[in-house]
């Protein structure tokens, strides 16, 4: 059975038009105003959420990504309160796909059995492990999969043609291309060179493929959303939380940004055709 | 008995294919660093062999490092404690004073056989850093050194020492700036600047080949040590001391004797203020099995598996986790770990200065204070091995502030505290240029 995540692109792919998938941080700044914050985004534009799992120690990430974690665990977020969150979504909102992002430790610690089972129960559709690699696809990845939610794996320019078919080897849902070699956060390489990267990844696999990382602004998300199947938007966001002037501005600034960036994912293939 | 033949093989043999010892280690990092750990992986394994190369790194063990470092007999602190025959593997005798370099020494070798150019590393109480400064300057390698802030503030000679060697130093601010966030910082970096960078990590400890890797490179420790004894006292040791943060100092030393079942072998970890405050280094001893930075191993975390900080009077003890390898000999038993407070470290940090005219480093003043605790009631034909891991130079702030604070005054002078001369070094780097550079990286 298809899952939330291959319906949804699918449809988009019938469409003719790239997904916009945000990143927001579980708890950011406090579980209210995250879960305000989260339930507005489909209706702003975002056809697939990532929520992030906070961590203390996100090594992958840059400096907003990793702030907006230690906000959320100040105000005592707990992986529970992230799936108790994905719950609350759930009960106005069948439809949109919702994909943990996170590191591994609170999910071992959590125990991934239980873990993956209130997760599949709350509605949680798809995981990103990003210290996951498919050399540990035993821990999480294969008992995800049987569990129904997707395993979402980063490919990155440093993986080559020879390693390219082991990281898409159990991935499901989509690949995610982080389009540069760096934190989350980081400048954007041009969009020509992840073009020519897409290719090369298209030829090995015909999952959709998702485009993220340096992603900030409409025109950006358009220029990727011309061939990428999928374009992600995180830290932009992120910052929208942190330089509000008040909680309720951050949630309104982020859907703001999220409604101009579905336009210019909309518009991305009309204008080329 | 006769204990100097091994009669069993099986706990020097790891780790698996896969990094793993047992449970422990791995590689559990982002997409974008595998395929240079691959790389790495394969430059360790051709190292292991290649005859050339051993012979490289022992003339630099020999002539640069000043390589074997004595067995010493410690025979006032013998005969003040009473009991077991003590000697001191004395690691702080080698170049940079303390065992750091044996490692930094064949990283680099392995990174020019890589063809890296840029050297990265994390340092806590900055012996890693002087090391690493050391040998980048050695083979005319630009040098990235992380370091928490509040490490910086604590180990200011040790900052100045890598400047001065021509590395620069970025403060870490994340977290409570201490070695934890050093490491992310560093592994931030390498993500970066992953094709032109080597991360030159210094324990035991991140993802296969490093735990391995940086063992083998300390185990010269071990093989020395098993020689010496052997020539000294025509038999192996009863038990093998060190203290233990990541753990590379204490692996170095242990490795080589692991499968003679007849030597003990102690490690002693920080536990701070003591284990009971939940303000401690002690990773096997207050921690549980999680991943972080590379490897699964014992860490210090609360219930949601989120990590918390470590606390040691010793910087380079101030580490959340430990080396995987010590995480599988804890659960097999075979090395018994134990646990200092800070208390007892500084007494016999003060005790070994004035009995044998050796400034320990606060790490090794650890298994000192172990040792305080255990020779008394050995036999006099108990020999125990103590690895005095560093000298103390570093640590003569850290011991001021602390003698200070608990009104042990004796020993102070007006201008103790001077030992790090604050003022000079913050004159190198005023903090908004500190800030600056930090942004830089991000």
């Amino acid at each position: 059975m298809a899952t939330r995540i291959t319906r949804r692109l699918e449809a988009l792919k019938a469409e003719d038009r790239a997904a916009l998938v945000t990143f927001t941080m579980a708890g950011d700044p406090n579980y209210q105003a995250s879960l305000d914050t989260l339930k507005g985004l489909p209706e702003a534009g975002a056809d697939i959420i990532e929520l992030g799992m906070p961590f203390t120690d996100p090594m992958a990430d840059g400096p907003s990504i990793q702030k907006a974690a230690l906000r959320a665990l100040k105000g005592q977020h707990t992986q529970h309160k992230t799936l108790e969150m994905v719950r609350e979504f759930r009960r106005d909102n069948q439809e949109t796909p919702i994909v943990l992002m996170g590191y591994y430790n609170p999910i071992y610690r959590y125990g991934v059995e239980q873990f993956l089972k209130d997760a599949s129960e709350a509605g949680v559709d798809g995981l990103i492990v990003v210290d996951l690699p498919p050399e540990h696809d035993s821990e999480l990845c294969l008992p995800a999969t049987r569990a129904g939610i997707d395993f979402i794996r980063l490919a990155t320019p440093t993986t080559d043609d020879k390693r390219l078919p082991r990281v898409l080897e159990n991935t499901s849902g989509f690949i995610y291309y982080v389009s540069v070699a760096g934190v989350t956060g980081a400048a954007a390489p041009t969009p020509e060179s992840v073009e020519r990267s897409i290719t090369r990844i298209r030829a090995h696999t015909d999952l959709p493929i998702a485009v993220g990382f340096g992603i900030r602004s409409a025109e950006q998300a358009a220029s990727i959303g011309r061939f990428a199947d999928a374009v992600v938007v995180g830290s932009a966001l992120i910052s929208c939380i942190e330089h509000a002037d008040s909680v309720e501005a951050g949630t309104r600034d982020v859907h703001a940004l999220v409604r101009d960036l579905a336009r210019g994912v909309r518009q991305a293939r009309l204008a080329t055709a | 008995m006769s204990s100097a033949t091994a009669s069993n093989t099986r706990f020097s043999k790891g780790p698996d294919i896969n990094g793993f010892y047992g449970d422990f280690g791995g590689r559990f990092v982002a997409e974008t660093l595998m395929p240079l750990i691959l790389e790495l992986e394969e430059a360790w394994e051709w190292s292991r062999t290649d005859e050339a190369f051993r012979r490289e790194l022992e003339g630099y063990q020999r002539d640069y490092i000043g390589r074997a470092t004595p067995l010493y007999y410690a025979e006032r602190l013998t005969e003040h404690l009473g009991g077991a025959k003590i000697y001191f593997k004395r690691e702080d005798l080698n170049h940079t004073g303390a065992h750091k370099i044996n490692n930094c020494i064949g990283q680099i070798l392995l990174a020019r056989k890589m063809g890296k150019k840029r050297i990265i590393a994390e340092t806590g109480a900055g012996m890693h850093g002087v090391a690493t400064a050391t040998v980048a300057a050695r083979f005319g390698m630009e040098c990235v050194i992380y370091m928490g802030a509040t490490d910086i503030e604590r180990q200011q000679p040790n900052v100045f020492r890598m400047k001065l060697l021509g590395a620069e130093v970025i403060p870490v601010e994340s977290g409570t700036g201490t070695l934890k966030d050093a490491m992310n910082e560093a592994l931030r970096d390498w993500v970066t600047n992953v094709d032109s960078t080597f991360y030159l990590i210094g324990t035991v400890a991140g993802p296969h080949p490093y735990p391995a890797m940086v063992r083998d490179f300390q185990s010269v420790i071990g093989r020395e040590t098993r020689a010496q004894i052997l020539e000294k006292e025509g038999r192996l040791p009863d038990t093998l001391m060190a203290c233990i943060g990541g753990g590379s100092n204490a692996m170095g030393l242990f490795h080589p004797m692991l499968d003679d079942e007849s030597v003990h072998m102690i490690g002693v970890e920080a536990a701070g203020h003591g284990i009971e405050t939940g303000e401690h280094a002690a990773s096997l001893n207050g921690g549980e099995p999680g991943v972080l930075h590379g490897n699964r191993t014992f860490l210090l975390q609360s219930r949601d598996g989120q990590i918390t900080d470590a606390h040691s009077v010793s910087a380079g003890l101030d580490y959340p986790g430990i080396g995987p390898e010590h995480a599988w000999l804890h659960t097999q038993k075979r090395v018994e770990y134990v646990s200092i407070t800070d208390h007892e470290a500084i007494e016999a940090f003060k005790l070994c200065c004035e009995l044998e005219g050796i400034i320990p480093a606060l790490e090794s003043a650890h298994s000192l204070a172990h040792l305080r605790k255990i020779a008394p009631d050995l036999p006099e034909d108990h020999l125990i091995v103590l690895n005095m891991s560093g000298r103390g130079d570093k640590d003569m702030a850290s011991v001021a502030n602390w003698l200070e604070q608990h009104g042990d005054t004796e020993k102070l002078p007006n201008t103790t505290v001077e030992a790090a001369e604050p003022g000079r070094i913050d004159d190198m780097q005023p903090p908004h240029d500190v800030a600056k550079k930090t942004g830089e990286t991000e």
